[in-house]
């Protein structure tokens, strides 16, 4: 056990395989390139929502992979962004470059205050209360005049594309390119989330809160700090989605379907494992685009039948997600010895 | 505001208290029994429902009379749901099981949204019609029925539970299953009792409320929701906790809305939650 722990912590950051470090910068740079390939702006659309909900899902894996919390209302954190921006935008003309982080700032503070009495329950009374916490930031949302009630908010259009603004009229190619790069980013940071003492101490909490007590691991403040990571990894996402679409209303981006989807996406890629989401968001995200095209605009919710059946059969026959096809030698990277 | 606006809040509180009694009885009695928490039991009570229009709106059949065939159809949906998915899932970890009837509860709302669209719908007529008005309060004829089946319901469940030897057995299950079956209690035999009883309770509510509220797809959610919080509020796995817990937020819920707001409902009877769960996790009349 003593020995695992040292090999864990001796082990420096950028000891992995040289096929993995390649295969993943070549895959950087293809995406990079991917715009210039000519791609319609159809497909623009589907990478961009991959990137989005891959980036969605990392936030739900941090508090329900990593910590062991599932939230089921992590909707109300995109929607905290998505109004910080626009609000800010509409109201006093501030760039959404500065109110995406306010809208960090906003969602880990709710993280915080919301997280200090809830994170003392555990497991069904914390997803029920999660549930509960969704639903809330819906309906107050509805009900608040300052930021348009039910109606929501239009972000007035920029006559051109403008970058202070963050508004492209012209092509998707420049959102494709901020979106590309948060994703890169967010993926990076959780990376070295998951690989440092704080990640190892995630687990700990998870994996077993009495142990974890009795080294001193004070687990209700790990359990709001992840809470407050997520959070924050949450908001820009609904920032940037806000100014992708220019209009927004409680009833979208507040959606009990955010929360299921970021869900969906983590527990079909592999929950608790960096590479979950993006195996996740990249299998889901198609399905559910195409299932609009050729079945949806019917109300017929579609998307939604087969993202229930998907859940289930992942919880009956893989509950480790798709990754757990990938052989583990591969992914853990062990230095031979 | 008069007083007696106050006694019809109460009177109406009262008697929606008691369906979600009876509601969130069902859930605690699955949740005690094998730990899982159904999260798709607001769409077992939407399916209720419907199987309660479709049978008046096919066959012409009162929704009153029509009460024996919800519960046996529900009951069957019960065991279904055990035999198919909460079998695969009783040893996974809590996780995967609450992904897992999540994904339930997408699975039937969206297939209930594909085939019936997501318009409202209502039972036109029924047998049970009108209000009696008693000293200046009104009370409606099939929310009163509605209420008192729920209760006499809630009653026999009860008496199911604790008196007869099929409900020993499921409380011995839910104790000790590995105790149980050396005892010779099939615990799987147990666990589809328990789901086709748990539902049916949902049938019965749902085949009363079909009388007087509307029926559309979405209709479980706030049912589902109300009934998650009744179950932790009595404790969970405590059935006559349930009823205690029911009418506090059936009152909670009808008073909240006279007297602060109506549109913020649901944030009362979350903040009870939160205060419960947080004081007093063990529930108000856990045994645990």
């Amino acid at each position: 056990m003593s020995e695992k722990l040292l090999i864990a912590k001796s082990e420096p950051l950028w000891n992995t395989d040289k096929r993995i470090i390649s295969l993943i910068s070549g895959l950087v740079i293809l995406l990079f390139a991917l715009p210039h390939f000519g791609l319609n702006s159809f497909y623009l659309h589907l990478m961009i929502m991959i990137f989005m909900h891959a980036v969605m899902a990392q936030s739900w894996n941090v508090i329900a992979g990593f910590s062991g919390q599932i939230s089921l209302g992590h909707g109300a954190f995109f929607g905290i962004g998505a109004y910080a921006t626009s609000f800010f935008y509409v109201q006093y003309g501030i760039s959404p470059w500065i109110s995406i982080f306010l809208g960090m700032i906003f969602s880990g503070i709710s993280a915080v205050l919301i997280g200090i009495p809830m994170l003392r329950l555990s497991g069904h009374y914390f997803a029920i209360a999660t549930l509960l916490i969704g639903i809330s930031f819906q309906i107050i949302f509805q009900r608040w005049d300052l930021v348009g009630a039910a109606s929501g908010l239009w972000v007035p259009m920029t006559t051109g594309d403008s970058w202070l603004a963050l508004q492209f009229h012209s092509s998707k190619m420049p959102y494709y390119y901020v979106f590309l790069i948060f994703f890169l980013v967010t993926f990076y940071l959780v990376w070295i989330l998951s690989r440092s003492k704080l990640g190892f101490r995630l687990r700990a909490v998870r994996d077993d809160p009495q142990a974890a007590l009795s080294l001193c691991i004070n687990v209700s403040n790990y359990k709001i700090i992840a809470y407050v990571i997520s959070a924050m990894i949450m908001a820009p996402m609904g920032s940037l989605f806000a100014q992708y679409i220019l209009i927004i209303d409680p009833d979208r981006v507040f959606n009990i379907e955010i929360s299921i989807i970021v869900l969906l996406i983590t527990v079909l890629g592999g929950i608790g494992n960096v590479w979950g989401p993006i195996i996740g968001a990249a299998i889901l995200i198609p399905i559910s685009e195409y299932s609009r095209i050729y079945l949806g605009g019917t109300g017929g919710a579609v998307d939604l039948i087969i993202y229930g059946l998907i859940l289930m059969l992942i919880c009956v026959f893989r509950p480790d997600g798709l990754i757990s096809f990938i052989p583990k030698n591969i992914l853990e990277r062990k230095k031979q010895r | 505001m008069t007083s007696e606006i106050i006694l019809q809040a109460i009177v109406t509180g009262l008697m929606m208290g008691l369906i979600y009694a009876l509601i969130a009885a069902g859930l605690s009695l699955i949740f005690g029994l094998m730990d899982i928490v159904n999260f798709a039991h607001g769409e077992h009570l939407m399916l209720s429902m419907f199987s309660s229009f479709w049978l008046w709106s096919l066959f012409g059949l009162d929704p009153i009379f029509s009460i024996p065939i919800t519960i046996l159809l529900m009951a069957f949906c019960g065991m279904l749901t055990h035999y198919f998915l909460i079998r695969y899932i009783l040893k996974a970890k809590m996780l995967i099981q609450i992904c897992a009837t999540f994904g339930l509860s997408i699975f039937i709302r969206s297939i209930a949204q594909f085939l019936w669209t997501p318009d409202f719908r209502n039972i036109d007529k029924p047998l049970l019609e009108g209000r009696l008005e008693i000293s200046g309060v009104f009370i409606g004829q099939p929310q009163l029925t509605a209420s008192l089946v729920c209760l006499i319901a809630f009653i026999l469940l009860y008496l199911f539970v604790t008196k007869t030897e099929t409900g020993l057995a499921l409380q011995a299950t839910a104790q000790d299953r590995n105790a149980a079956e050396i005892l010779g209690i099939p615990s799987n035999k147990m666990f589809a009792i328990g789901w086709a009883i748990g539902l049916g309770c949902v049938g019965i509510a749902g085949g009363m409320m079909a009388n007087y509220f509307f029926i559309f797809t979405d209709v479980g959610i706030n049912f589902a929701l109300f009934a998650f919080v009744a179950v932790a509020l009595g404790g969970f796995g405590s059935i006559i906790g349930c009823l205690y817990a029911g009418i506090i937020i059936g009152l909670v819920e009808s008073l909240g809305g006279l007297l602060i707001d109506p549109s913020f409902k649901l944030l009362y009877v979350f903040a009870i939650y939160l205060l419960v769960v947080i004081y007093k996790p063990q529930g108000l009349f856990g045994r645990y």
